[in-house]
Parts: C-alpha cells; structure tokens; sequence
C-alpha cells in the first residue's frame, strides 16, 4: 500500500473514531445538515416533477400555421417542402381547409357554418418543434410569420413557456435558497472543526514536535467534515424520501380529479449522488477554512 | 555534528537569553548542558529542532543550517531528532503503544513494522509487555521512558533532552541517566540538559554550562 494511501486510510479511521467518539455531537450536526439541506433538495425535486407533469400533460407544444384563404396548392406544396428540409421541425401534418371544416361541424357548429356561402377556414400546418426549449418556439413562431402565404402563427401551448419561465424562476430561488443554507453549513462545520482543534490542540503540537506536516495534520479534520457533510446528505436524502411517501397518495388523489396519472417521483442516483456530494463538499469546505485558520492561529 | 556560531537569542522587550554562543558538538559525543534556572538551556535546545530561532548567528546540523530553514522543511528536520522535553508530552487518552507508534505514523511507515519497532523500542526502555496501559496509569519515571521510547523509535542519530529527569526522584533519575548513557554507547549523539550535574558524572560526558545566556 502506498505511503499517501495509508496516510489518507488513517485520516478517515480517526475522522470515523472522532465520529463515534460523540455520537450525540455527530447525530445533531448530522440533523442539522440534513434538515438545512432538504429544503433546496425538496424543492429542487418539487419543481422537477411539476415540469414533468407539465410536460405529460400538454405533449409536445405545437405551432399552427394558418395561410392566406387564396393560397394554391402550388403554394401549399411549397410550404411543404419548406417544413421537411428544416432542422428545427420533428413532424407536421397539413390541416386542409375541408378538414378543418369538417373538424368544426363534428365539433357541433354545423348550423352556423350551414349558413355561410363559402368555406371561410385557410389551410392550415401543424408543426411539431424537436426539443423542449421554449426559446425554440418563440424563434421559430417568428421565421414562419416571415414565409410568403402565411397569414397567422399560432403556438399552442403559450401557457407551457409562462410554465417553464415560472419553473426557471422557482429553480432560481431553490439555487439560492441552497447557497444561502450552504453558506450555513459552512458556518456549522467551522465551527465544530474549531471546537475539535482547541480539544485537540495537545495532540497537534506533539505531532508537530515530533515532525508532522501541515498535511498531516489538517487530513484527518478534512475528512471529518467532509463525513460529517456526507452524513447530513444521507439524513436530507431520507427526508426527501420520507416527505414524497407521505405526499405521494393525496398528489396521486389530486391528478386524477384533473383527470391525469402522476405519481412523484423521489431522486434518482444521479440526483442522490448530487446531494450527496454538495453535502460532503460543504462539510469539506468547512473544515478546509476552519483548519487553515485555526492551525495557522497555532502556528503563530 | 551540532554547531551553534555565535548565536544570539531576542525575546521582545530586549530580554537576551543567548548572547552569542557557540560550540561545536561532534557525531557520537554524550553532552550535559547545565545552568542555573533561566540560564537559557531549553532556548538553546530549542534551537535545534527549529521551535525557536536565533535572532542572529547561525545552528547548523549535519552541515544544514537549520536557523534559515522554510517553515516546510522543519518536520523534515524533526523526524531526523529524537526529542524529549520537561513535561513527557504524552498523549494521555492514547495507550503507551500509540505514543510510541505516533512518530512511525506520522513518517508513514508499514504498520507491521512499525509495531515491531515501537515493542523494540519499549523493551529498550523497559516497558516490554506495557504497550496496552495508559500512561495516566504510570509512574513519573515511567512516563518518562515511554517518551524516551517515542524518541528513539524512529532511530535518530541525534537525541536531545530537556531536563529529562526534573521531575523523578533519584533512583528513576538516574535509570533515565543511565538509558541515555547506554544509546550514546550504542552511536547516538546525545545533548542533555540537567540542574543535576552528578547524575551522570559517572559517564565522563563533555560539560557545557550555561550562565545568562553565554558560555562559562
């Protein structure tokens, strides 16, 4: 086993040692952490099943295009050709104006269009978009309303971009909410470092007499709060759990009275792993500032 | 070797506790420093594992001047001395074998070697079989060899003590002598301070003796 292998194994026995040593101490900055932590990580994943249930129930947003009432097939046909050679557009179908009359005398206005003398309804494309970007949407409602014998864009699903603004809008508040109680954790493993260097400051300056390294003796304080960090992350993923079990039948109650299947989803690995990771990293940074500061307090 | 040239130590207020001194001690001699209390004995020992610096003049170990050495290069330094000072300095929620692997760990040695060095070192100190105990547990003179044992466990060619025996009564105290008598025989320079000449009279050590600051 290599010389910094074995230096990093110890560090994480007597970060662990340390651990156990207070299992109280360990338990309540481990609450901590975890409470303070799933907040963000609740509302982060709230937001997260909101689009997709958003996205379940409008499909994918559509744009019709309608033209002008004396287009020809020629220009019909030329439309055509413009939509199967962009990039941007995943499918489409055209909506003749007969269908289209048809659809609205099916839809129960049959006598009303009974009494007109000719078909007033255009000829109309439904465009599918590739990707879910609303800023697509809006470039490409915008390059239709350009093409000769286009009289009017219309995008479908308008609400679904108030949606996806309103999303953004929330994920930006759960980020700060997140940095904001970061920086608190940072705070909370400052200090406990703090408090773990002044009762072991014995230990520190016996090691360095006997030729310690800076390294040597900031590892072991490095990963405890890193492992204390990590422990807040597994207490917040559990809470996180726990809050989408309990809200997860009157949510399922609740869709289906709008007559929609949703189900919460908790957070997958790669989102687990990102809690786990930002926790372990704060408790990190913590140390990392508190045992800089104290140690070279020491120094002096 | 162990050179101090001209070394001069400030402390603030213009408080002079080595006023130039120097002296040359060779590989393999057995040196007691003494002095009166305040002399400067524990300033100028210090100096060699670099806790303290001259404000002027220069310590040199092995051809190293180790006044001017970067903060970086001490533990370096220090792995290479052993290093007993007043207060045994024992880590007392440690058991004794923890405290004479604590050098070891720091040096990252294998932990099976280690552990056969750290029984070497007790049995040399006559601490066999008292590795599990807690230094609380032992006597003055006791703790006192578990920290020799720390000392010498990572076999320094240097060993530096500091009023080693201040605390223990005569028969201890002079046990304590006779253990540094027998690693000077085994090679190892030893440079020991002492209010208590007598105690190792028997060994023929050379005699530094320390008065405010300078050499008499």
């Amino acid at each position: 086993m290599s010389g910094w292998l074995y230096l990093h194994l110890r560090a994480i026995a007597q970060a662990l040692v340390r651990l156990a040593r207070h299992p109280l101490g360990t338990l309540l900055s481990a609450l901590v952490v975890g409470i303070a932590l799933s907040l963000p990580a609740a509302g982060y994943l709230l937001l997260d099943n909101i689009g997709s249930l958003a996205r379940g129930v409008s499909g994918t947003p559509e744009i019709s295009l309608f033209l002008v009432q004396e287009a020809t097939d020629a220009d019909i046909a030329a439309i055509e050709k413009r939509l199967g050679g962009d990039d941007m557009v995943a499918s489409f179908r055209h909506v003749s104006r007969d269908e289209a009359l048809r659809q609205l005398e099916k839809g129960g206005l049959g006598d009303v269009l009974g009494g007109l003398a000719s078909n007033p309804l255009p000829d109309a494309f439904v465009v599918n978009v590739r990707g879910d970007d609303p800023g697509n949407y809006e470039s490409m409602q915008a390059r239709f309303r350009e093409w000769d014998k286009v009289e009017h864009v219309q995008l479908d699903s308008a609400w679904v971009q108030r949606l996806h603004a309103l999303l953004g809008l929330g994920k930006s508040a759960v980020l700060l909410l997140a940095g904001l109680l970061g920086f608190a954790l940072v705070i909370v493993t400052f200090n406990t470092i703090r408090l773990h260097i002044l009762t072991q400051r014995h230990e520190i300056d016996v090691s360095r007499l006997l030729g310690a390294t800076d390294p040597f003796i900031r590892r072991p304080f490095y990963w405890f709060g890193s492992l204390q960090g990590l422990l807040g992350g597994l207490v917040a993923l559990g809470t996180v759990w726990l809050t989408i079990e309990a809200l997860s039948a009157p949510v399922e109650s609740l869709a289906v009275t709008y007559g929609a299947v949703f189900a919460l989803s908790g957070p997958d690995l790669k989102q687990s792993a990102a809690i786990l990771g930002f926790a372990a990293f704060l408790g990190w940074l913590g140390s990392a500032i508190s045992v800089r500061r104290h140690l070279a307090e020491r120094m002096r | 070797m162990i050179i101090f040239d001209e070394v001069v130590k400030k402390y603030p207020g213009d408080y002079v506790a080595l006023a130039g001194v120097s002296f040359e001690i060779r590989h393999g001699e057995l040196v007691v420093l003494s002095g009166h209390s305040g002399a400067g004995k524990s300033t100028l020992l210090k100096m060699i594992p670099a806790i303290e610096r001259p404000t002027s003049g220069a310590v040199r170990i092995n051809g190293q001047d180790v006044s001017r050495l970067r903060a970086g290069a001490i533990p370096y330094l220090r792995r290479n001395l052993g290093l007993v000072l007043q207060e045994s300095r024992l880590l007392f929620d440690r058991s004794v074998f923890d405290n004479v692997m604590l050098p070891l760990v720091i040096t990252g040695h294998p932990p099976r070697d280690a552990a056969k060095r750290v029984a070497a070192a007790l049995e040399r100190v006559g601490l066999k079989g008292r590795d599990r105990e807690i230094p609380a547990g032992l006597s003055g003179g006791e703790q006192q060899r578990v920290a020799i044992a720390r000392a010498i466990v990572n076999r320094p060619s240097i060993l530096i003590a500091d009023e080693p025996t201040a605390h223990l009564d005569v028969a201890y105290a002079r046990e304590i002598a006779a253990l540094f008598k027998s690693f000077n025989e085994a090679g190892v320079t030893v440079l020991i301070s002492t209010h208590d000449e007598s105690l190792f009279a028997g060994y023929s050590p050379r005699r530094l003796v320390l008065g405010s600051g300078i050499l008499i």
